[in-house]
């Protein structure tokens, strides 16, 4: 799972959708890898504005990257190509192969197998 | 032809053999490539976009998505999700591009309000019309789908669902709920009455970036002819009904007293006409 999806992938719980935190979900166990993709910089500017820094900040805190700046690049700090760069070597070339997702609410873990996250539900929690 | 989804659930119809056969077959690769190219080109993405695919199994339409030439706004990123742990681990082999999920659509779509630019999903959400336990219906996990579908585009997104109803029916359960979760919807079909006929529902949330109603979609496209039912049914439910008491009323029942052989008394240009009124 590349890290751009974790930061927008929530609890699939029902109730638990509707509260604070249960995003961003939490890597417990994780254990990365790098594959290579080809850098878009229209990409990167266009999803951006979407992403949730700071979820990404603790999401990237969990992994073990250095920290990230306080604040969410904006306006001219995106015409900056070592800026996108970096932007796009942590959301779209880092994966998480193995590991599980953690629901701050409700605890319920995610498995993450090969790269493919476990989001089927017990029928008596959908 | 016998229609897999009338045989097992999803995820165990698509075993190792069914996904292997699937995805290597060169008439079903076809097919899916013309339907994701036509789905591309109703939702008319300008730029890279972040796309959801519904139902992506081994990932034959995700693999155009990432292919989408630079001059006709891609390549895209995707994730995609799928019930069927055997088609996943096809799309593993063949090292697609996209982020995948196992994952049943049904319960409904796990990803923050406003996360995606498109949703694309080529012959999956027909399964959602069929229950396999007794504590899920069809109309709730068609709910769940369409409701978590519609938070998790962005306000002015596309989403285009190409399915295989089963009968008349299952097309206007599906319809009717995606209009109900509030999205702006319309239906295009190509090759209609033939035995190759495709549906696609086409889904805006908030406008969908159009400056008109739905039918906008279509705009510039050949050979599209669009049909409004909504100016007919507006039609039928102006046109007036005949109202007890009123003269058609009255003949309508005298109609039916005749036709049970009983005595009716002859028309006449007085039937049903207003008394005058007397102080």
């Amino acid at each position: 799972m590349k890290v751009i999806t974790a930061n927008f992938v929530t609890c699939a719980v029902k109730e638990c959708k509707t509260t604070a935190t249960s995003f961003p979900l939490h890597f417990h166990d994780a254990e990365l890898e790098l594959q290579e993709v080809d850098f878009q910089p229209e990409f990167i500017r266009n999803v951006i504005p979407r992403i949730d820094w700071e979820g990404l900040r603790t999401t990237a805190n969990e992994l073990g990257f250095p920290s990230l700046p306080e604040t969410k690049p904006e306006g001219d700090a995106l015409t900056n190509e070592q800026t996108l760069k970096d932007l796009h070597r942590l959301l779209l070339e880092t994966q998480v192969m193995e590991g599980k997702l953690v629901c701050g609410t409700c605890g319920h873990a995610y498995a993450i197998k090969e790269g493919i996250a476990n989001f089927l539900l017990p029928s008596h929690l959908v | 032809m016998s229609r897999p989804e009338d045989i097992l659930p999803p995820d165990l119809f698509y075993n190792d053999n069914e996904s292997r056969k699937y995805t290597t077959s060169s008439r079903i690769r076809n097919i899916q490539a013309d339907m994701t190219y036509r789905a591309l080109e109703l939702l008319d993405l300008k730029s890279p976009s972040f796309i959801l695919d519904v139902g992506c199994g081994s990932g034959l339409s995700g693999e155009i998505l990432s292919q989408e030439e630079p001059q006709n706004g891609g390549p895209h990123t995707w994730v995609g999700m799928d019930v069927s742990p055997s088609m996943l681990d096809v799309a593993l082999q063949r090292e697609v591009d996209g982020d995948l999920f196992l994952a049943d659509i049904g319960q409904g779509v796990p990803f923050r309000p406003g996360s995606f630019d498109a949703a694309i999903s080529i012959s999956a959400i027909q399964w959602l019309c069929n229950a396999e336990t007794s504590d899920v219906s069809p109309e709730g996990r068609l709910k769940r789908f369409f409701e978590g579908l519609y938070a998790s585009l962005r306000r002015g997104g596309r989403a285009v669902c190409q399915f295989y109803p089963k009968n008349d029916i299952q097309r206007g359960m599906i319809s009717g709920a995606a209009v109900k979760a509030g999205f702006g919807a319309g239906m295009l079909e190509d090759d209609p009455g033939t035995k190759n006929a495709k549906l696609y529902l086409v889904l805006t949330v908030g406008g969908g970036g159009l400056s008109g109603d739905i039918t906008g979609v279509v705009n510039g496209m050949d050979g599209v002819n669009v049909l409004d039912a909504r100016r007919k049914a507006a039609e039928v439910n102006n046109a007036r009904q005949p109202r007890k008491g009123d003269r058609a009323w009255i003949m309508k029942k005298k109609d039916q007293q005749e036709k049970k052989g009983k005595v009716v008394k002859q028309n006449s240009k007085y039937t049903g006409r207003k008394r005058r009124i007397v102080f």
